[in-house]
């Protein structure tokens, strides 16, 4: 049985192989081997030859870092209020919160873009972290919503009876309760983020600015793949890959440590 | 002290700059799509952009097309993903944990390089580039979507009932489809609504793996907003609004019966 999670695991993985595979080869054409090579890597990493290809790189995580910090915020303050909100005015605010998740990436970008149009909004930097807040609020609010529910309600009492003020209850007891929640949503927004293409685009205006998705989209319609892409991609999988795993044998440990203090 | 400075005291009004927000940046836009989907150039009232759609075949076929094609993605995700997930939550949970990482990591190769990528495949194995290769490459795209979820409901679900309905003498598959599917409804639910939308509305993919042979409705909206016909782009996109409101009033009528379950996330 397991074996069908392999397979499945090993299609997901095979263009994404293919992807790293090339990166070590000069040819321009994605699938064409020409001997391995690492002029690739050399003309990714020299930032004059790609100067416009590391400027979307930057672009795009500013963006989704601006975007996520911001969503965390906006998100956990507006999670703590909908949970104490009463259950007709929690649902309304949990509907309105699922409408961006619900529209898909096409009807929020071109929402937005009329929004901007109609505001007479020069498009552009600041349009495109609106954008990207506005979809990945709603991720963090789910998040954190959970966190809220698991918490014991006595504890915030329990520390304005003791003395604390509301403000020093909420970072002694509530902020620690639902830290899990938001950075999980953080994560996530992250990842929405730096994925995302069909926002980008309707928002993103034309003066010039770039993030990776409007560049490769550009490059692809161009008929081909600019092929310090594929580095650059194989790049971003390995950190990403090797981030994931320290972080999860870190969380092996940390458990194994918390149940050996229990015996 | 006044009701509003009760207001402000209470974590209620913690609710505020959301709201605030989501009026500016989802309601109000929203709006605008009605507002452009019933005006024409110059702000006058009109039917127009409607009459255009439902005139032009073109417009038209590539919706039901791209709705053939969404039902099609769909079912092989639900088909492929399903028995992944099952089988996940019956694994250990550190390991399954693992592998659920495993299916979502590919998701931080950008979506187009991941998409060129799977073209590449197909010209390795000399497979040809048409409605299988996009059938492929949307599942590919949006399965890890349908197994997340449908993994969430098996994990929650609890054992006993299968323990009872075998006690009771049902069979495997008296168990599977009585007991174990019905309870995982929720969380198919949830990747139907994951996966069928987006695979309407993406654009740009569908070129990519059928060489600008085929294109998805998301592709039509996107052409017209890029050639400013913005009324009739508006137009386009409150057609597929009603689409995705159609299928969510669905889900949630599925839902309520099971709030606990599933959930998107």
């Amino acid at each position: 049985m397991q074996t069908y999670l392999w397979v499945l695991l090993l299609l997901l993985y095979a263009p994404i192989a293919i992807i790293i595979i090339y990166s070590f080869t000069e040819s321009k054409v994605l699938g064409n081997w020409t001997g391995f090579s690492l002029k690739l890597y050399g003309s990714l990493l020299n930032t004059n030859a790609h100067h416009s290809l590391m400027n979307a790189c930057i672009n795009t995580v500013a963006i989704a870092v601006i975007a996520a910090t911001v969503s965390t915020l906006l998100g956990s303050i507006a999670a703590i209020g909908i949970f104490n909100l009463k259950a007709r005015n929690r649902k309304a605010m949990g509907f309105v919160n699922t409408i961006p998740i619900l529209n898909g990436d096409i009807i929020t970008g071109i929402s937005l873009f009329l929004l901007f149009v109609s505001l007479g909004i020069t498009q552009g930097f600041t349009t495109v972290v609106l954008a990207h807040i506005t979809f990945c609020t709603p991720y963090v609010v789910l998040s954190v919503l959970p966190r809220l529910k698991q918490m014991n309600p006595n504890l915030y009492e329990a520390a304005l009876d003791l003395g604390a003020t509301p403000m020093q209850a909420l970072w002694k007891v509530i902020i620690p309760e639902i830290r899990p929640g938001m950075i999980s949503g953080f994560i996530l927004a992250l990842t929405i983020s730096i994925d995302d293409f069909a926002v980008t685009v309707f928002t993103i205006g034309n003066q010039g600015l770039e993030t990776l998705s409007t560049y490769i989209y550009a490059d692809a319609r161009k008929g081909g793949l600019t092929p310090e892409l594929r580095p650059l991609s194989a790049i971003i999988f390995i950190v990403i890959l090797v981030t994931l795993i320290v972080l999860n044998l870190r969380t092996d440990k940390k458990k194994q440590l918390q149940s050996q203090k229990t015996k | 002290m006044n009701k509003l400075q009760l207001f402000f005291a209470s974590r209620k009004s913690w609710t505020l700059p959301y709201l605030i927000f989501s009026v500016i940046f989802v309601i109000i836009p929203l709006l605008l799509i009605v507002v452009y989907a019933f005006t024409d150039d110059g702000g006058h009232l009109t039917l127009d952009n409607f009459r255009k759609f439902f005139d032009h075949p073109e417009a038209m076929n590539t919706f039901i097309y791209s709705i053939g094609i969404a039902i099609l993605t769909t079912i092989g995700c639900i088909l492929l993903g399903y028995p992944a997930a099952w089988i996940l939550s019956r694994s250990k949970s550190s390991y399954s944990k693992t592998i659920i990482m495993l299916f979502i990591l590919p998701m931080w190769v950008n979506i187009l390089v991941r998409t060129l990528a799977t073209v590449a495949l197909f010209d390795f194995f000399q497979l040809p580039l048409g409605e299988g290769a996009l059938i492929f490459g949307m599942i590919y795209n949006f399965i890890p979507f349908m197994i997340y979820p449908i993994y969430n409901t098996l994990q929650k679900m609890d054992s006993s009932y299968i323990e009872a309905a075998q006690d009771l003498g049902a069979n495997s598959y008296q168990v599977f489809w009585k007991v174990v599917f019905p309870l995982s409804m929720p969380g198919i639910v949830s990747g139907i609504m994951m996966v069928f939308m987006p695979t309407i509305s993406t654009f740009a993919i569908a070129e990519l793996l059928t060489m600008n042979n085929i294109k998805l409705f998301g592709t039509t909206i996107q052409e017209n907003i890029n050639n400013s016909l913005w009324n009739y782009g508006a137009a386009l996109s409150l057609i597929m609004l009603f689409l995705i409101a159609a299928t969510s009033l669905f889900s949630s009528d599925e839902k309520s019966e099971t709030e606990k379950g599933g959930g998107l996330w």
